[in-house]
């Protein structure tokens, strides 16, 4: 069995605005093991990104509530820790990637001083001229090349690809149990997705960090993650292995987003299955379960009672009312069982 | 394939920024064809004139060499108000970011109109409100919806307001310029679809100008690639897809992630090495209706390999 890093526990973030108070993530349930990698799948306004900011108490108090839940790590809860507690958790022993590489670093300061900045901050080497040895070698470790010359250079000296590699070197650092990466690749360019993407896969290989990857690419949900978690209006509505997820999908909101994308090998000139209508108001969440709207396949109880979470299998839970053994059996959509019959003939 | 009329024909468009002694090739000479009532995409990585060309062809910029025939006229040669008004009816796009192609200021229903003043359309009150509920819901919107502002439309809706402006003045050919890259994947389908019907309905020609490979194919007809300001290769969809020639094309669809994990646990990224272009670089048709910019010698050795 392996060592368990992280446990999410009923957590609830709400925010109060003018209109009411939204409740962002309302009750996410996760565990993340040594060593493995974790995707948050959603659409925006999911929470995804709200339950991977709230795991570093990044959520600004007011307008942001801990509204309830606990977040276990290293044997403490995060949640009850004060901002000072925290600041020795965060970049240490936890650490964030984020999504624009040019807003995540300060564009008046040399990378070099951005990367020792961290190393110094939690005493991780002792003098500066360590620390600069250190930073170099980070550099060189995330593939950018003339180490020694980029460790003068400014930001906006960099192309996109290689300043995400420094946001990466800054994360790295202090050797962090924890990686959280929200949509590390969305602003880049695929090729260069590709090569970040290789990059992150090799460094766990190598230091056995966790990671947590938030993304609503499930194309890249399929190239790094073990497991998955699908989020829908602040809940997690299907957690699996990536197999389970993407092979025996059971949640009609996970097979809505399979449904939606195209399908390279397959040129059909039908309609894409598009989800149709949109996410809920999440100040005044429908009662039941908040999928029901967008659901053709909804039952009279999806508008009365939220459903909980079924046992698919020892790995694999989905939130689904059509799990529920008294439940009309209802098949897989045509044209996500076809587009799965043909993963498994061409991709094994 | 019938043979279908040429609507829009590009040829060696150059489109140059900066200043004359150090330009920036943001088009380095680039020709091609678009048919009526098909879809051609044009895909490339952020850079490599993809959005300047789609920009150039419906003269939002003064291009700097070539030419430009829409439905056998030369556009670039047009300078009364009369030819472009004319122009601009029969070409409009759509742009990338919902967000920020709408005026905050003005209704859903003003946004739609404004075009109509321009060309003086739809005078009689009456008739102007008939025609803006009939496009909204041609883009799935309600009548309704014509008195709101943009900020209270979630970004699909939004988007569907860029597209009812452009066909408010029924053009026959439209330029998308990213139109689902703002967007959430289930909305993205349900706005890819929209086009998709609506071009069966009124026989719409589009450039489809995108960086998701996967939509592009989906979409299209026929693809062009771009590649540091030239067209790299061109062809039908499925076949640039299973039998890429151009190296940089081969590159750019090995790094695409499938929502697959077994392809994905085996799927190799090819790396692209910039190849100089060499002098006698040109346009060659590898196979019937599939080109390659490139020398004899490259295009030779790319096929073999």
């Amino acid at each position: 069995m392996k060592k368990k890093v992280l446990e999410v526990k009923d957590l609830r973030i709400n925010f109060k605005t003018y209109a009411g108070e939204v409740k962002a993530v309302r009750g996410v349930n996760f565990e993340l093991y040594e060593g493995e990698t974790l995707a948050i799948v959603g659409e925006s306004g999911s929470g995804k990104s709200v339950t991977s900011n709230a795991l570093m108490k990044l959520i600004p108090q007011p307008p942001g509530i801990y509204a309830g839940g606990e977040i276990l790590f290293g044997g403490r809860d995060l949640v009850q820790l004060t901002e000072k507690e925290m600041m020795s958790v965060r970049g240490n022993d936890i650490a964030m990637i984020f999504q624009d590489p040019m807003t995540a670093l300060n564009p008046t300061m040399r990378i070099g001083y951005q990367i020792t900045e961290v190393l110094l901050k939690h005493k991780k080497t002792g003098s500066r001229s360590e620390a600069k040895e250190r930073a170099i070698q980070l550099l060189d470790q995330v593939g950018i090349p003339f180490p020694e010359k980029r460790f003068r250079a400014y930001p906006h000296e960099l192309s996109g690809g290689m300043r995400q590699r420094v946001v990466i070197a800054i994360a790295l650092a202090a050797n962090p149990k924890l990686l959280i990466a929200d949509e590390p690749t969305t602003a880049l360019d695929v090729t260069i997705q590709a090569q970040i993407l290789e990059l992150m896969k090799e460094i766990q290989k190598k230091s056995n960090t966790s990671i947590i990857f938030i993304t609503h690419d499930l194309g890249v949900v399929a190239n790094i993650a073990d497991r998955v978690a699908v989020m829908y209006a602040g809940q997690i509505v299907e957690y699996g292995t990536v197999n389970d997820i993407f092979y025996n999908p059971k949640h009609p909101y996970t097979w809505g987003l399979l449904g939606s994308m195209p399908d390279l090998d397959n040129n059909s000139n039908e309609l894409l299955r598009a989800i149709p209508g949109s996410p809920p108001n999440l100040i005044d969440p429908p009662i039941g379960d908040a999928f029901a709207p967008r659901n053709e396949y909804a039952l009279a109880i999806d508008y009365e009672k939220e459903p909980p979470m079924f046992q698919v299998s020892d790995t694999h839970y989905a939130k689904t009312w059509l799990l529920h053994p008294d439940a009309p059996k209802i098949p897989l959509p045509e044209a996500v069982a076809r587009r799965i019959e043909g993963y498994q003939q061409g991709g094994e | 394939m019938t043979v279908a009329n040429k609507i829009l024909e590009v040829k060696g468009l150059k489109q140059y920024f900066g200043t004359k002694k150090a330009p920036i090739k943001a088009i380095d000479g680039i020709s091609f064809d678009v048919y009526e009532g098909e879809t051609l995409g044009l895909v490339g990585e952020s850079g490599c004139g993809k959005s300047t060309t789609g920009r150039s062809i419906i003269r939002l910029y003064d291009i700097t060499e070539g030419q430009i025939f829409f439905n056998g006229k030369n556009i670039t040669e047009y300078k009364s108000r009369k030819d472009l008004l004319q122009f601009n009816r029969e070409m409009q796009m759509i742009f990338q970011d919902p967000y920020a192609s709408l005026n905050p200021r003005m209704t859903a229903g003003e946004v739609i109109a404004e075009a109509f003043d321009i060309h003086g359309l739809y005078k009689n009150k009456k008739e102007r409100q008939e025609k803006i509920g009939s496009l909204l819901e041609s883009v799935g919107l309600n009548r309704e919806h014509a008195n709101r502002y943009a900020h209270e439309f979630s970004g699909g809706q939004r988007q569907r307001i860029g597209i009812a402006r452009a066909l408010s003045l029924d053009p026959s050919f439209i330029i998308a310029d990213e139109p689902i890259s703002a967007l959430d994947v289930s909305i993205q389908a349900q706005v890819v679809n929209l086009l998709k019907e609506l071009q069966k309905e009124r026989g719409l020609t589009y450039l489809f100008i995108a960086h998701d490979l996967s939509m592009v194919k989906y979409i299209s007809d026929r693809i062009a690639v771009m590649y540091r300001g030239k067209i790299v290769e061109l062809g039908e969809a499925d076949e640039i897809y299973n039998n890429p020639i151009h190296p940089y094309t081969k590159s750019l669809l090995s790094a695409v992630p499938q929502p697959n994990p077994a392809y994905e646990r085996k799927r190799v990224r090819i790396p692209y090495k910039h190849e100089e272009n060499k002098e006698d670089a040109k346009v060659i048709e590898a196979k019937p209706g599939h080109f390659v910019y490139g020398s004899d010698d490259q295009v030779k050795r790319w096929m073999s390999s």
